[in-house]
């Protein structure tokens, strides 16, 4: 059986080259997705998987291989946030359960375009309501390392898919942690690009003024080749940004010269002292490998938790107020006038957390508590972003660890949301800010995968990728 | 600030169309109380003449053709409707007259 591990760019230019075919390579990925059930990393198979390998088999035995792009044959898996032609796509929540999307997500037509294989969909907290996929109304995911561990979340199911070789990568959605710190507890790479990067047409919204789409896979450069095939302005997605010209893969792996600041407010207290100590580790090396490297404070940091928790239910409560009963979705079979389809179809089918958050975030919008909730917390938001702009003055890079802990225990925080909530510490203020970050495995503790997380300015994908692909050298 | 009762709980679902069972209300309330007493926090940070974020990449006024497209059906776009008649969507009655 072929390992899927293996780096993307060699896999696919296998099967350009007829050494391997996409039908053994979508194969492996069934078999592995199989042989792992009990993971619960998956929610549905793309019963279709097949069908696409034999088309691009087909193109390269016609002698047509430069017709396929650079993911010929690769099977990926989406978080099943993404809209999909061939499957179900329920959010992780009961809600959707029925949902057959009309039109696909950008990011899945962007990656098929250029020859990947979509094999299935991953499991999720509830609309990203979540660090732990215990959220999902179908079930948690198990930790790869630990069946009696969380995976992170809300992009569990993808992390948990990767570590497991169920696929050569997988894509997932950041909005507070949920590619970093999924990514970290799993042992992968997870990027959180700049806001705006890569088109949201197609993906189900939580947050949209910090909602971001990104690659989980197994290496940086393999992430950097996803990102390259995602990003881009797209005329459905209006807060798209340009795009560098150049490619974001093969980043130049460098730390030489690079100016590093360790993040204070992250490795201060409530952190375990086992990821501490991976986290200063990784530091040193960075340093040894000629990085110059600074503590630097970003005292905000410490309010960004309890801003994110007012402006993402805000957002969030506002977004899932489509959810009707009405056009898709769940509808209540007990409903007997329009004010009860409403009122019931969103109590029967949304879980707990999303009612919890939505309201939240209604509270916080509502007349009375306006500004001295929400607009407060946008203020904050504006100290963040300035003392983001401030640290980037002077440092190139900012670095800490993902989550102040590694994978908890399944059940250990799914009774106390504001614990829960605490675990998104480390990486919600670069999602107010909009900056890009990534999480690379940093080593283990107590055998569990610790992640450093390495921060950018927006924009800054080019140099964050390479400055990660040099890391990830020193810590392999 | 306010404190968190059952029955602000329930004026809140209300206005967001959730019809919370008693149950629920309860155990909400204890936890709604804790998170805004999380978020409390920052109201004693000094935000003078800091003006408020809620967009960080400084996109203004994005245009796009105003064009008519029929990339879809309607049945193709109806198809998730739990119930729809004659090609509309179907909602149960909206005024009583008893």
């Amino acid at each position: 059986m072929i390992d899927l591990h293996r780096p993307i760019e060699e896999l696919a230019a296998g099967v350009r080259a007829g050494e391997v075919t996409a039908t053994e390579l979508v194969e492996a990925s069934l078999a592995a997705i199989e042989a792992n059930e009990s993971y619960h990393a998956i929610l549905e198979v793309n019963e279709k998987a097949l069908t696409s390998a034999h088309e691009v088999d087909a193109l390269v035995k016609n002698g047509d291989a430069d017709k396929i792009g650079r993911l010929a044959g690769i099977p990926f898996i989406a978080k099943d946030n993404f809209l999909t032609h061939s499957t179900h796509t329920t959010a992780g929540s009961n809600i959707l359960k029925p949902f057959k999307a009309p039109y696909q997500a950008t990011a899945v037509e962007k990656l098929e375009a250029e020859g990947a294989i979509m094999v299935a969909k991953s499991n999720m907290d509830a609309f990203g309501h979540g660090s732990s996929t215990e959220n999902s109304d179908f079930g948690p995911t198990k930790n790869p390392y630990d069946k009696t561990r969380v995976p992170g979340g809300s992009s569990g199911g993808s992390a948990a898919a990767v570590a497991l070789g169920l696929a050569c990568f997988a894509i997932g959605t950041d909005t507070g942690s949920s590619i970093r710190q999924p990514a970290a507890f799993c042992g992968v790479v997870g990027l959180k690009p700049t806001y705006g990067l890569v088109s949201r047409y197609g993906v189900i919204a939580m947050g949209s003024s910090v909602d971001v789409i990104g690659p989980l896979a197994n290496r940086v450069e393999d992430a950097a080749l996803v990102l390259d095939v995602l990003a881009g302005r797209d005329p459905r997605d209006a807060t798209t940004i340009e795009r560098d010209t150049a490619s974001y893969a093969h980043p130049s792996a460098s730390l030489k010269g690079k100016k590093v600041g360790l993040i204070k407010e992250y490795i201060g207290t409530g952190i375990d002292p086992k990821v501490k100590a991976a986290v200063l580790l990784a530091a040193d090396k960075m340093k040894k490998a000629g990085a110059i490297l600074e503590e630097v404070s970003l005292p905000s940091v410490d309010l960004a938790l309890a801003a994110y928790y007012i402006l993402i239910p805000a957002e969030l409560s506002s977004n899932l107020a489509r959810y009707d009963g009405i056009r898709f979705g769940h509808s209540s079979k007990q409903a007997k006038d329009l004010a009860e389809i409403y009122l019931l179809s969103r109590n029967e089918g949304f879980g707990v957390e999303a009612k919890r958050r939505i309201v939240m975030g209604t509270y916080v919008l509502s007349s009375g508590y306006y500004e001295a909730h929400y607009k407060q917390a946008q203020k904050v938001r504006t100290l963040l972003v300035r003392e983001f702009e401030a640290a980037f003055t002077k440092f190139d890079l900012l670095i800490g660890p993902n989550a102040p802990t590694t994978a908890f225990k399944l059940g250990e925080k799914s009774h106390d949301p504001l614990a829960m909530y605490l675990s998104d510490v480390d990486t919600v203020a670069v999602n107010l800010v909009g900056n890009c970050a990534i999480s690379i495995p940093a080593g283990k503790a107590d055998g569990l995968p610790v992640g450093l997380q390495m921060i950018a300015p927006q924009r800054a994908e080019r140099e964050l990728l390479g400055a990660a692909r040099a890391t990830e050298e020193l810590l392999a | 600030m306010s404190k968190i009762t059952p029955d602000e709980v329930r004026r809140i679902a209300a206005l967001a169309n959730i019809g919370l069972s008693d149950e629920e209300v309860t155990q909400m309330t204890g936890e709604l109380g804790r998170i805004v007493g999380f978020v409390q926090q920052l109201q004693s940070v000094d935000t003078t003449d800091v003006p408020p974020t809620d967009q960080v990449t400084g996109l203004v006024d994005v245009f796009r053709p105003d064009e008519v497209r029929s990339d879809y059906t309607r049945e193709e776009l109806m198809a998730n409707a739990p119930a729809q008649q004659d090609g509309f969507f179907k909602v149960k009655r909206v005024l009583h007259n008893d």
